[in-house]
């Protein structure tokens, strides 16, 4: 649905240029929740701001739903994002309209007759939560009410897709897992492919299906969740159960990964068993990656190389992922 | 000096007044006119053909919005540096051109709004200003075009401050047009000028005085709660 070619775009020239993007390549599909993360400057924002083109890249190609963005101008490009919702950190809401107006906005700029408007923005708004908010102004409601009628203006249009630049980091704990839940289900009702950048590891957790990390104006991995997550040195992985530094000893140190259904069995006790290791649990970490129980444990194993490789060797035939840090 | 005791001066008074203000007013009528039409074009103008502006490529021609933006500036700014009282001589030759005649309420038009459009346009420029680029931004992920997004998003967002803007520009206009008064523009400042000082009525020019001050008030008002009342914020 999405897919970014080697896309690169510096900002400013000579000794003060900065690379914002350097050949990202990048490929959301359709119907996919796929979030960008990366430290403030990363160059999130300027990604996210290539597929519906409020930039232009130096070089590289962008393709939203089958159409090369880079090339188009002009009404081709407002049509073309008309395809393309957006939400933004701020709202960035009308404050001289009412909630209904702002929804309808979006459905002026597509042409819509007055009625046609009025019934979408009623429906889209019921949709979102906000019925009964229509002619209040955007002054009076809460952060969460906001952003609620940000994604009924981005989605008035029936977009395909919908870009989300932190569009939860202005809003406390609780009320980013409500937008977050309402975008998947949106996402999932109708059809929605869904790009989003955040700072925040909690939005990846909860909703992405895929993910990709972004540092320095690179995506250094990039992938389906769970898989980034039996994928050995993953950042993504790292970032999500944080085990703190390796600690000095002459054991060896590996991290097991259990999902879902495999964190009930015992696991540790059966290696100390089996295998006559004297197991020691460094740390651990629970977290709920999209509704499945996800966790990691690190372990010291004591005991010569064979022993540690076959306890290791067992692991992996329980369908466990195990990484041997040390 | 007009007899104090003649019966008829309360009413003659009156009428004199009356008329000039009535005067004033068509002078600073049609004046706003042309300069809230003007200056409200030249105060987006001034924001938007900036570079990095909406409009920073005019008519697609990048040179043309540099122009054009240069060009406003250094325009307003000399509208806003010369004093009015020279501008004012300054366009006689303008003014006879264009009306036939630099005397009389119809003449005064032509000085007020050639001030009062940078005047005005200063002030929108800062009500634009204020429009924070994110929505901007949002209206053009929508699709909106820049027509669109001048009038649905940049001045609609404006208009408290244009309100506010607005209600300045009037009052300046009556102070100013009391100078183009004075000197054969009509209106209040004949009536105090010919009356109050050349034929020492203190009646004439308090009487004049306090309907300014009234007019002031007045206008100044009638912004401040426009502005109130227009914005949600
Ligand atoms: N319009 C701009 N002009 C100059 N530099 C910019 C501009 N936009 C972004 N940058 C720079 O590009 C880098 C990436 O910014 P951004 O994409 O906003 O990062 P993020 O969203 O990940 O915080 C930063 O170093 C930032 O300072
Ligand atoms: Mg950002």
């Amino acid at each position: 649905m999405i897919s970014v070619s080697q896309v690169s775009k510096s900002y400013g020239s000579g000794p003060t240029a900065v690379q914002a993007l350097d050949g990202v390549t990048l490929s959301v599909g359709r119907g996919e929740i796929f979030g960008v993360v990366g430290q403030s400057g990363a160059g999130k924002s300027t990604l996210i701001r290539t597929i519906n083109s409020l930039e232009l890249p130096d070089s590289g190609s962008v393709n939203v739903d089958g159409r090369e963005m880079t090339t188009l101008s002009g009404a081709e490009l407002r049509e073309a994002r008309h395809n393309i919702g957006m939400i933004f950190q701020h709202f960035n809401l009308l404050s001289s309209r009412t909630v209904q107006a702002n929804v309808e906005l979006s459905l002026e700029i597509t042409g819509a007759g007055r009625a046609a408007r009025r019934t979408r923005a009623l429906e889209i708004l019921e949709l979102v939560g906000l019925h009964g908010k229509a002619s209040a102004y955007p002054a009076q409601l809460s952060g969460g009410q906001k952003q609620r009628v940000g994604i009924a203006r981005a989605l008035a249009s029936n977009p395909s897709v919908l870009l989300s630049d932190e569009a939860t980091s202005a809003l406390d704990p609780e009320t980013t897992r409500q937008i977050l839940d309402l975008i998947r289900k949106l996402s999932k009702d109708l059809g929605l492919t869904v790009l989003l950048i955040t700072h925040e590891m909690d939005v990846v957790k909860r909703i992405c299906d895929s993910a990709a990390v972004m540092s320095g104006g690179r995506i250094l991995e990039q992938g389906p969740v769970e898989q980034l997550l039996a994928t050995e040195k993953s950042l993504l992985g790292q970032a999500l159960f944080p085990m703190g530094e390796i600690p000095e000893t002459p054991s060896a140190i590996v991290d097991i990964t259990f999902s879902g259904v495999k964190t009930d069995r015992p696991v540790i006790a059966q290696l100390a068993r089996k295998h006559g290791i004297d197991v020691g649990i460094l740390g651990a970490a629970v977290e709920t990656i999209r509704g499945l129980q996800t966790g990691r444990t690190r372990l010291e194993l004591p005991g010569d190389e064979r022993t540690v490789a076959a306890a290791v060797a067992d692991l992996r035939s329980q369908g466990l992922f195990v990484e041997v840090v040390k | 000096m007009i007899d104090r005791n003649d019966p008829y001066f309360w009413s003659d008074l009156l009428d004199t007044i009356l008329k000039g203000a009535g005067e004033t007013s068509y002078t600073v009528g049609l004046s706003l006119l042309f300069t809230v039409l003007f200056g409200l074009a030249a105060g987006v103008l001034l924001v938007t053909t900036e570079s990095g502006g909406l409009l920073a490529k005019l008519f697609g021609s990048r040179a043309l919005g540099f122009a054009v933006n240069r060009v406003l500036d250094v325009v307003v700014n000399i509208g806003r540096s010369v004093p009015f009282i020279i501008l004012m001589i300054l366009l006689i030759p303008f003014t006879r051109l264009l009306v036939g005649s630099f005397i009389g309420p119809t003449a005064a038009i032509v000085p007020l709004t050639i001030a009062g459009i940078p005047f005005f346009a200063r002030l929108v420029e800062i009500g634009i200003r204020e429009v924070p680029v994110g929505l901007v931004e949002a209206a053009q992920s929508l699709g909106a075009s820049r027509w669109t997004i001048l009038t649905k998003v940049m001045v609609a967002e404006a208009v408290p401050a244009l309100a506010l803007g607005l209600s300045t520009t009037v009052v300046g206009l009556i102070g100013y047009s009391a100078m183009v008064g004075a000197v054969g523009g009509g209106g209040l400042g004949d009536v105090a000028f010919r009356y109050g000082y050349q034929r020492y009525s203190p009646e004439y020019m308090f009487g004049v005085v306090i309907l300014l001050v009234l007019l002031v008030q007045v206008f100044q008002s009638l912004g401040n709660f426009a502005a109130r009342r227009l914005s949600h914020r």
